[in-house]
């Protein structure tokens, strides 16, 4: 089976953001997974992959909980690809494959947590696990959606940003780096791909994996509103419309320290920041709310009118 | 200069005269700075072992100091007192009344992991900053920071719930560090949440308030996990001889 049909149907790990501030990312994804005819089923009683909070409490609690979600996936609903759009929960699992497969102490306690709770321990390499990035890229990639396109985001300007889960640190992605066509951790560029696929115009975009304090969002506001006004300003300064972003926390980030910096710091960057799953599905011709723009806490609508894409 | 001789030049470490004369020179005013002499001898030999038994430290031996995590920091790059190498140099040599000068701060690593891709000897200084925030806090130098706190409030529910649910996540740690929910910045980004919701979602988002998402059949999972928890937790304190610290406290209040 090549990848691109090991892709078509996937075990779907939204993750706790998804159904709450970052529910326009799990509408957009499952929208254009629909139009585009790849299969989602939802991991079955799902809980959180233990984020970065709980990985700070004790990272092999961490490790448990995103084992838990690949272990039901691959024993109870018999599924050999997990896709998880958000950053956090990707960066999860992918850290709990890498601790499995070669520390013998965070096995021995997944085992014995999973034992004590009830479900088969997760054995690492029982299921791979994906970002909405790859699944796009994979399954259709770039030509298959210039096929596809009905609304071009031509006049798009666009800078992508990938945050810092989807790429750091290296170890925990063994498939990226690894020769042509393959991901960038320093220089990722599948978003970039994929939207450029779609007509869009990516500017040069020097903060594509700078952070956006999403960490420290409420404990250290002041932090992050600095960091995510940085990147606003740079999108702007290279050209850029909008920001494309594929992580929900970054996402939402990035919309509430706008706002923040607008407020404290008097400081007003008018850029539109829309998940890219929001802009590929816009571009496949479904409406606007079909891809939860209007869940967004920063407004497009206009601009995506004059855009012609609503 | 060697990096431990620093603190050496600090403006409380240096004194000018208005009257001095050595050996027949005239050495008064601004122009001849003294350093003040000083001895270090408060080391703290076990400081870099009990950084090393919590979690995130492990690594801390390897470093070799060449400055690709500080050169690399996020947090260095708005704020030059956040120095990750200084720090693993200070906490190696357990100069821990350095340490503390910068105690306040340490907490404030972002996580994003720039350091851990750059260091060329896999010390994971990440985890070395939030082992050594722990440590500031286990040993009382230092209240629990508002990051500790979140990361409790959000541990507590997935023991309890095994899902996150932002809203109650975001209240219950707002009312843990006593601030006030209202602020200016959070009104106007909830006004502009409002502005196009439909009905249907805010009532779908309504209702997760309420009645918490939860995964079931998860009560077993909550026990291993919290027991787990606790154990890994009594652990850490023996590493760093809380045990015992508290006990010769209580003797020395009795006495």
């Amino acid at each position: 089976m090549t990848t691109k049909d090991k892709y078509k149907k996937v075990a779907y790990y939204p993750g706790c953001a998804l159904e709450g501030t970052g529910h326009a990312y799990n509408r957009s994804t499952k929208a254009i997974g629909k139009e585009l005819g790849l299969e989602l089923v939802e991991v079955e009683n799902w809980n959180c992959c233990g984020a970065m909070e709980v990985k700070n409490i004790d990272p092999k609690i961490q490790t448990y909980l995103s084992s838990r979600v690949m272990s039901v996936a691959a024993n109870e609903m018999d599924m050999d690809v997990v896709m998880a759009p958000c950053n956090g929960c990707y960066h999860n699992l992918k850290k709990a494959e890498y601790d499995l497969a070669n520390d013998a102490d965070s096995a021995q306690v997944v085992d014995r947590l999973s034992k004590k709770a009830g479900h088969k321990t997760y054995e690492s390499g029982q299921v791979e696990t994906i970002h909405a990035l790859d699944w796009i890229k994979d399954t259709i990639g770039e030509d298959g959606l210039r096929e596809r396109v009905k609304n071009s985001l031509s006049g798009i300007k666009i800078a992508n940003y990938y945050g810092c889960m989807y790429t750091r640190p290296r170890h925990i992605f063994p498939e990226k780096d690894s020769g042509p066509g393959s991901e960038s951790t320093s220089k990722p560029h599948f978003m970039d791909d994929l939207l450029e696929a779609a007509g869009a115009e990516n500017v040069d975009f020097p903060l594509k994996t700078a952070c956006c304090g999403g960490a420290h969002t409420l404990s250290d506001s002041d932090t992050s509103t600095k960091l995510v006004l940085n990147i606003l300003k740079t999108a702007k300064l290279a050209g850029a419309d909008v920001i494309a972003t594929e992580c929900p926390t970054c996402h939402t980030g990035l919309e509430m320290h706008q706002i923040r910096a607008e407020k404290t710091l008097g400081e007003k960057v008018d850029i539109k920041i829309l998940y890219f799953t929001q802009l590929l599905g816009m571009a496949l011709g479904l409406k606007p709310k079909k891809v939860g723009v209007h869940e967004n806490i920063s407004d497009s609508m206009r601009f995506l009118k004059e855009k012609g894409l609503a | 200069m060697p990096i431990h001789e620093k603190s050496l030049i600090r403006p409380e470490n240096l004194t000018t005269h208005d009257e001095l004369v050595l050996d027949g020179v005239d050495v008064s005013g601004h122009w001849s700075t003294f350093i003040e002499s000083r001895v270090v001898n408060d080391y703290n030999e076990a400081m870099e072992d009990e950084i090393a038994a919590l979690p995130g430290g492990e690594y801390i031996h390897r470093c070799w100091q060449c400055g690709s995590c500080t050169n690399s920091c996020t947090v260095h790059a708005i704020n030059p007192d956040f120095n990750p190498r200084f720090w693993i140099y200070l906490i190696r040599m357990g100069m821990e009344s350095e340490l503390l000068r910068d105690k306040d701060i340490i907490w404030q690593c972002v996580s994003c992991n720039k350091c851990t891709y750059a260091c060329p000897r896999d010390v994971v200084p990440e985890g070395v900053m939030k082992a050594t925030a722990h440590w500031l806090e286990m040993k009382g130098h230092t209240p629990k920071s508002p990051s500790m706190h979140f990361d409790e409030v959000f541990t507590e529910q997935i023991v309890a719930t095994g899902k996150i649910e932002e809203s109650r996540t975001i209240r219950r740690f707002f009312k843990r560090t006593s601030q006030g929910l209202m602020q200016p910045w959070m009104v106007e980004m909830v006004k502009r949440m409002l502005k196009h919701l439909p009905i249907g979602m805010l009532t779908r988002m309504g209702l997760a308030t309420l009645v918490a998402p939860r995964t079931s059949n998860w009560s077993n999972a909550a026990s291993a996990i919290q027991e787990y928890i606790d154990e890994q937790h009594a652990e850490q304190e023996k590493a760093l001889s809380l045990p015992e610290l508290i006990d010769a406290a209580q003797k020395d209040a009795a006495a």
